[in-house]
């Protein structure tokens, strides 16, 4: 009997030591799960390019993890001033202010013209062949108004937690938006 | 002819741009083509609705409670490998890897140092859960929930026996990841976990040639050392081991008495199985250990400041990873007439119109956060290898085969590999089990 006693008080003690770091652990995942709930927020976020501040580098095209990026370009319609010689739809030198493919910036003739009035033409975006390069918006801002610009598809974006496109934007222009406002859309009325 | 054309429509389009500026905000006014014109509407396709969110907690949490029932009271690994497949499947492959707790730590990590930056509710829960779950129930979450863990063990085919001295050195390398990882995320530099993960690609069969590589890399490897990622290189297997230390339940391979055939030992693939310590060891030795704990104790403050001082002494390659760094020193080599060119990132900034002072004063407390980022990490490592120098020279008395609290990943092959646990299921089920062939 006089053997077994201290055998059972280490027993304690380690059990006692065990609980107690135990318990300090928690405190510490608790803690920091506590700070955090009060400035944490219920719904998620996700990437989005501000136009704003955007450069149409091109890297969008080719950083994304998704073989087809996830950046695509898109009109704000209200803002085109659906011009016929249109310096996002055509080469600045064209041969001819047509839809022929040497006149075209567009590497994959995503960008479609067709006539509304003399001496006005609109421009759509076919989504499916656009791959984001951002040539289109890098004429359209460089002398229109600036009506083309790249955003984050998210009907295509996997939301990588870290993006591979916001680690290589040279403007630092992707940032972290709230799901619920998930694009930044170019307006006429921005103040610059 | 053309040119001449093209020339007269290029000057006609400058007169464009500068009436268009005197007039308004736009360089050409968009048209007033009146009702009958339908403007096409830009649209904007919504991010997958929040219900995701709840079912990837939800999924989380049922896996986790599953986990700890498979490992810990059914003990049979053909259930945890069930769980396993599952998990990889839909944290892996349908929910393609992100977001995961080994990333949810540099979240926290830019939460706790950025206030300007919230963590999602979602991101929070996937850090704190598994971590929770391991301090009650060991490494469940390793066992059958991490798709990353997963997709390792299955391609585990012929493991072969890491040397000891190998194995501890190596765990070494997740604090340096982990510490690396918290440096960067704390000064809002980078993401490296996320950078990094080599499996990610394979998840979502897309990807760089970088990720798949290394991805293939593991997967090779993977096949005869079980589970490289993890046991070497896992940032929160860190976390998961020092909760793993203290939990309340552990895995116990026998259920009963240990009779010593060392059959587990021999099956384990991640060398975490502990052997009996021998009865007698003699005073002289005994002796020896304990000069050497006292010189590893007096050796632990050299070691931290050692550590501190040459990483701190690294700060400067180190801030790199920042994106303004790395813009201040481009510019500074610009402005000094040290190269002639621009880059993308040096002309957005010029764009700008930001004051060049104000980048070189952002850039100097940037790297002040280095600095000091780099002392702690250093004294942190240092501390690292001192305590596990000080945790090989420690005597513990051991008289069965014991799965060790913090290594052991809960997978379950040892149980079925023990005499006494399949004992048990005969008795348990009553009916007659085959064992051996």
């Amino acid at each position: 009997m006089a053997l077994e006693k201290p055998e059972d008080n280490k027993i304690n003690r380690r059990d006692w030591l065990g609980s107690g770091l135990r318990s300090l652990c928690l405190l510490g995942v608790g803690g920091t799960a506590g700070l955090l709930a009060g400035r944490s927020q219920a719904q998620n976020t996700v990437w989005q390019i501000d136009p704003y501040i955007c450069i149409a580098c091109g890297n969008c095209a080719t950083h994304c993890v998704l073989d087809e990026s996830a950046v695509k370009c898109v009109h704000a319609f209200a803002m085109c001033g659906y011009c016929d010689l249109c310096t996002g739809f055509m080469d600045p030198q064209p041969d001819a202010i047509n839809k022929g493919a040497e006149n075209e910036l567009c590497p994959t003739g995503a960008i479609t013209r067709t006539f509304v009035e003399d001496p006005y033409y609109q421009y759509t975006i076919d989504e499916k062949l656009c791959n984001g390069c951002g040539k289109c918006v890098k004429g359209c801002s460089k002398m229109g108004n600036g009506s083309l610009f790249l955003q984050v598809r998210h009907d295509r974006c996997v939301n990588c937690n870290e993006c591979a496109i916001a680690a290589a934007c040279p403007s630092q222009a992707f940032k972290r938006v709230p799901a619920s406002q998930p694009y930044i859309m170019k307006e006429a009325d921005h103040a610059e | 002819m053309t040119q001449l054309r093209t020339k007269i429509i290029l000057s006609v389009l400058f007169l464009g741009v500068f009436t268009g500026a005197a007039l308004g905000q736009f360089n050409f006014p968009p048209p007033d083509f009146g009702p009958e014109y339908v403007m096409p509407e830009t649209t904007t396709p919504p991010p997958q609705s929040g219900w995701h969110d709840i079912a990837d907690v939800t999924v989380l949490l049922a896996a986790l409670i599953l986990a700890a029932y498979f490992t810990l009271k059914k003990r049979r690994r053909s259930y945890i490998f069930t769980l396993m497949i599952f998990c990889l499947i839909y944290f892996g492959f349908w929910r393609e890897g992100c977001v995961c707790p080994i990333g949810s730590i540099q979240n926290i990590t830019l939460a706790l140092f950025d206030s300007s930056y919230t963590v999602p509710l979602v991101v929070l829960a996937f850090f704190v859960l598994p971590l929770v779950f391991t301090l009650f129930f060991g490494r469940g979450f390793c066992a059958a929930v991490c798709p990353l863990g997963a997709i390792q063990d299955v391609v585990l085919i012929s493991p072969i026996k890491v040397p000891s001295w190998l194995q501890h050195s190596l765990g070494l390398l997740a604090y340096v990841y982990l510490g690396a990882a918290v440096l960067f995320a704390a000064t809002g530099s980078a993401f490296i976990i996320c950078e990094y993960d080599p499996f990610v690609a394979f998840f979502r069969l897309s990807g760089s040639l970088n990720m798949l590589v290394l991805g293939g890399c593991f997967l090779v490897v993977g096949m005869f050392v079980g589970r490289p990622y993890c046991r070497f290189f896992c940032p929160y297997g860190v976390l998961l081991r020092l909760m793993s230390r203290f939990s309340k339940w552990k895995v116990t391979i026998t259920p009963e008495e240990c009779v010593q055939c060392h059959l587990c030992r021999e099956t384990c693939p991640f060398g975490a199985i502990e052997t009996p310590t021998p009865e007698n060891i003699s005073t002289g030795s005994l002796q020896r250990d304990k000069f050497r704990l006292a010189a590893l104790f007096l050796l632990l403050p050299i070691l931290i400041a050692t550590g501190g001082f040459l990483v701190s002494n690294m700060s400067v390659p180190l801030s790199r990873m920042h994106a303004d760094v790395r813009l201040a020193e481009r510019i500074y080599l610009e402005d000094t007439g040290a190269v002639l060119d621009t880059v993308d990132e040096s002309d957005a900034f010029r764009a700008t119109g930001t004051p060049i002072e104000q980048l070189y004063a952002d850039v100097d407390i940037i790297r002040g956060k280095f600095t000091t980022g780099g002392w702690l990490l250093g004294g942190f490592l240092g501390l690292v290898l001192g305590a596990k120098l000080i945790r090989l020279s420690v005597y513990r008395r051991r008289s069965d085969y014991q799965a060790h609290r913090a290594y052991c990943l809960a997978c379950g092959r040892c149980y079925e590999y023990c005499p006494v646990h399949q004992e048990k299921i005969k008795a348990d089920t009553a009916t007659v089990i085959k064992v051996g062939g």
